[in-house]
């Protein structure tokens, strides 16, 4: 069996996972400032309260997961990630300490103030441009080599890069656009009009920045890695044609104030077809010229009970997550305050 | 400082703040799952109430654990990635274990906290807490199997500097995992007995609330009675894990004991200072043989001496120091809880004694440091190897640039961190004392 297929396929699965569960809750400290700051927290703020407070931390463990699992199954990424990273995943993970931590203060603590929930608003948007580093790193091109074999990250080269640029407005676009889609059914659900309007304008205007971005990304990744680009385009450009198409029936549906969860289905296949697409094209490498997937593996008896692991893992995960989304997701009495 | 001293430092600190909330993490649910079986059982708002305000705190010291437990994960691979690339795809099971053990807790934790009035049988919500238990300390199995993996290495050969035929299950059982688990998981309930033990004796001294004593008389009862249990079996995890290093680790244990020369009937060095080029031993109290005993319960049984190892594979002498504190502070949070227990049992002595009340209250802290003490012994004992025997720190540590940056910015979210969760706990409860939650709890169930 093809376990570095196996091992890359479960792991991108999970970063899929973060980026959509993360992506609602980034989102969601940019609307309640938003709203904390024009004075339409009495719309929004016990809504996405009511939805965050239960998951904030299962969020954070696909994250978790993944860099564990990547570095299990690619023990070399730990090598160059780790070494590259250092500032940038210094910053993510600080940023994420506080957006975590300060979050559990103001809800749980129930002493709230405007400088936590600036922290918390303010990091949510910072997290994802950090963490998008790492996948320009991934390109190619980012890291200097000094001749007696040390590696570093190459500063001037990132920071003057438009691909990386255009790959961090996407992230913060994104991030929006995901979550409004997520708000604007969860306040549908809860009955809550001022929400729902709130919500769903906020994912109508979100929708065509975001396809105008992700068009520069992939501009700009012809110059970055002309190879993958053309992975993109000719062998999995299908992928991206159905993502269009998904994106094109969420806003008609959402425009049309109809099927609200099916119009979020569809931002999730958007989504998902984009970043398998993505990932798909990338292969073989994942941190290119360095770490192919195929060179970089863990021994195969060490796959073999990762595999293992990962599946127990999973048949013990599924029902509780599905158990942990009856309760505060698809329980109309919770999602409306009746519980 | 050069990147490894930098790099052992920033490690340190982070371990040293998430200790304090992983011990938490791992002790905190059993304590209130007891409150909440105790309340169902009597029908009691009392115990009921008890739960629901240690989950509660509980709320803010697991998010700290969460964000500064994701931190070390991740800062592993940024601040050691040679040890990473090395040993990372050995100790892959337990990680991703650990991970599955965390994910399991977190899902169960939040339907626990979030739901005290949905079900209609008051067990159903009582069965919530039993997966947060068994998450909680597997999480914690699984992490020290990755930390004994570099105290005791198995189940892989090192060939070219990587290692090769790895044997994933006897790396995660390694010689060291059952022993060292045992120690934690045991001195973590204690530990945490004891922090919930000082808060209720910190109430009763102050009696603010008169109405609230019998809450906290109550929380101090079952605390204590835990911490008793608790901390005799940290003291048998202890003297097991003082056997096995005998036996595995033996340069460790020397060290804890400044055991210079190789002899039987080797004396037991409590406190003390040494001069280490003389190695001379002033001020300490010397008990004859104690050693040899502790190490495999024979007099006679000789124990290795420091000076029998290479020079540069000796730990530092520091960790003396925590050995003592550590074993100290234990034992006094013993001493304590015994006395207690004995004035509890002789029914004519008052258990709320004002001195008692006063050691009492020092036990949460003893402990929580008797922890802290506890780990860096074991940690600064494994050096100067990061895998004991296979690699050593300054090998394994990263190449980039920018450590000096990164730790000033780790130590002031730390402070942050530290500073903001004591504040939001000790508001938390400020609102509401204890008997109006009772009164409050009360009232909802004769309306139900």
């Amino acid at each position: 069996m093809n376990y570095e297929l196996v091992g890359i396929s479960v792991l991108w699965l999970f970063l899929f996972g973060y980026i959509i569960v993360a992506s609602i809750d980034f989102g969601a400290g940019f609307f309640s400032l938003h709203a904390k700051l024009f004075n339409q927290s009495h719309q929004i703020n016990h809504l996405i309260q009511r939805y965050l407070n239960p998951v904030w931390e299962v969020t954070n463990v696909f994250f978790v997961f993944f860099f564990v699992g990547i570095v299990g199954f690619f023990p070399d990424t730990a090598y160059y990630y780790g070494t590259v990273l250092l500032i940038p995943g210094s910053i993510a993970l600080i940023l994420l300490s506080i957006r975590g931590a300060f979050y559990a203060f103001e809800n749980y603590g129930q002493d709230s103030k405007l400088s936590w929930l600036m922290l918390y608003a303010v990091s949510g948007l910072l997290i994802p441009a950090s963490l998008s580093t790492a996948l320009t790193i991934s390109e190619g091109g980012f890291i200097k080599e000094t001749a007696t074999g040390k590696i570093d990250l190459n500063w001037t080269a990132l920071l003057l890069n438009p691909y990386g640029w255009a790959v961090v407005f996407l992230a913060l676009v994104s991030v929006l656009y995901i979550s409004s889609g997520f708000l604007t059914f969860y306040a549908h659900r809860a009955h809550d009009h001022n929400a729902y309007e709130l919500m769903r304008k906020w994912f109508l205007m979100w929708g065509p920045p975001m396809m105008f971005i992700s068009l520069f990304v992939f501009l700009s990744l012809r110059v970055q890695n002309e190879a993958h680009f053309n992975s993109a385009v000719w062998d999995y450009g299908w992928l991206f044609i159905l993502s269009f198409i998904a994106f094109i029936a969420a806003g008609i549906l959402t425009y049309m104030k109809k099927a609200h969860g099916i119009a979020f289905i569809f931002v999730i296949i958007q989504i998902g077809t984009a970043f398998f697409g993505y990932g798909l094209s990338k292969l073989p490498y994942i941190l290119y010229p360095y770490i192919q997937i195929k060179d970089a593996v863990t021994s195969d008896g060490m796959a073999v009970v990762l595999i293992i692991a990962f599946i127990g893992g999973l048949l013990l995960l599924c029902p509780s997550l599905f158990f942990i989304f009856k309760l505060f997701v698809f329980d109309k009495d919770y999602v409306r305050g009746k519980k | 400082m050069d990147a490894v001293d930098i790099s052992r430092f920033l490690t340190g600190m982070t371990l040293a703040v998430h200790i304090i909330f992983a011990t938490i993490g791992v002790g905190m649910p059993l304590f209130f799952a007891i409150a909440e079986f105790i309340g169902i059982k009597k029908k009691s708002a009392q115990y009921i109430a008890l739960a629901q305000r240690w989950a509660k705190g509980y709320t803010i010291t697991v998010a700290v654990g969460v964000v500064t437990g994701t931190v070390i994960g991740l800062q592993l691979s940024l601040l050691w990635p040679t040890f990473m690339r090395i040993g990372g795809h050995v100790i892959a099971l337990p990680l991703f274990m650990e991970t599955f053990a965390f994910f399991f807790e977190a899902i169960f934790l939040s339907i626990y906290l979030y739901t005290w009035n949905r079900f209609k049988n008051q067990w159903i919500h009582f069965l919530m807490s039993i997966p947060v238990i068994i998450g909680g300390t597997f999480s914690a199995l699984f992490i020290t199997s990755v930390n004994s993996f570099m105290n005791t290495p198995a189940g892989m050969e090192f060939k070219g500097g990587r290692m090769v035929n790895v044997d994933p299950i006897e790396a995660m059982f390694n010689a060291s995992f059952f022993v060292r688990s045992f120690h934690v998981v045991t001195t973590a309930l204690m530990t945490m007995a004891f922090i919930l033990a000082s808060i209720a004796a910190f109430k009763l001294l102050k009696n603010k609330v008169v109405k609230d004593r019998a809450y906290h008389q109550a929380a101090l009862k079952m605390t204590m009675i835990a911490g008793l249990i608790f901390s005799l079996l940290s003291m048998l995890a202890g003297d097991l894990s003082a056997k096995f290093l005998h036996q595995v680790q033996p340069e460790k244990l020397a060290a804890y004991e400044w055991h210079f020369d190789t002899a039987s009937r080797a004396d037991l060095v409590l406190f003390g200072v040494l001069d280490e080029s003389t190695q001379e031993v002033k001020g300490a109290l010397h008990i004859p043989g104690a050693l040899s005993f502790l190490s495999d319960s024979s007099f006679d049984t000789e124990v290795k001496g420091l000076n029998d190892f290479p020079k540069d594979e000796l730990p530092p002498l520091i960790v003396h120091y925590f050995f003592d504190l550590m074993v100290f502070f234990g034992i006094f949070c013993f001493v304590v809880s015994f006395a207690y227990v004995v004035m509890l049992w002789i029914k004519k002595r008052n258990p709320q004694h004002q001195f008692l009340l006063y050691t009492i209250l020092l036990t949460g802290p003893a402990a929580m440091l008797a922890i802290e003490f506890g780990w860096f012994l074991t940690e600064l004992g494994r050096q100067p190897w990061i895998i004991r025997g296979f690699l050593k720190v300054q090998d394994a540590v990263t190449d980039a640039n920018g450590l000096v940056f990164v730790t000033i910015l780790f130590a002031i979210l730390y402070f942050v961190l530290l500073f903001s969760a004591t504040y939001v706990l000790l508001k938390m409860f400020k609102n509401k004392t204890a008997h109006e939650h009772i009164e409050h709890l009360n009232r909802n169930r004769g309306e139900a």
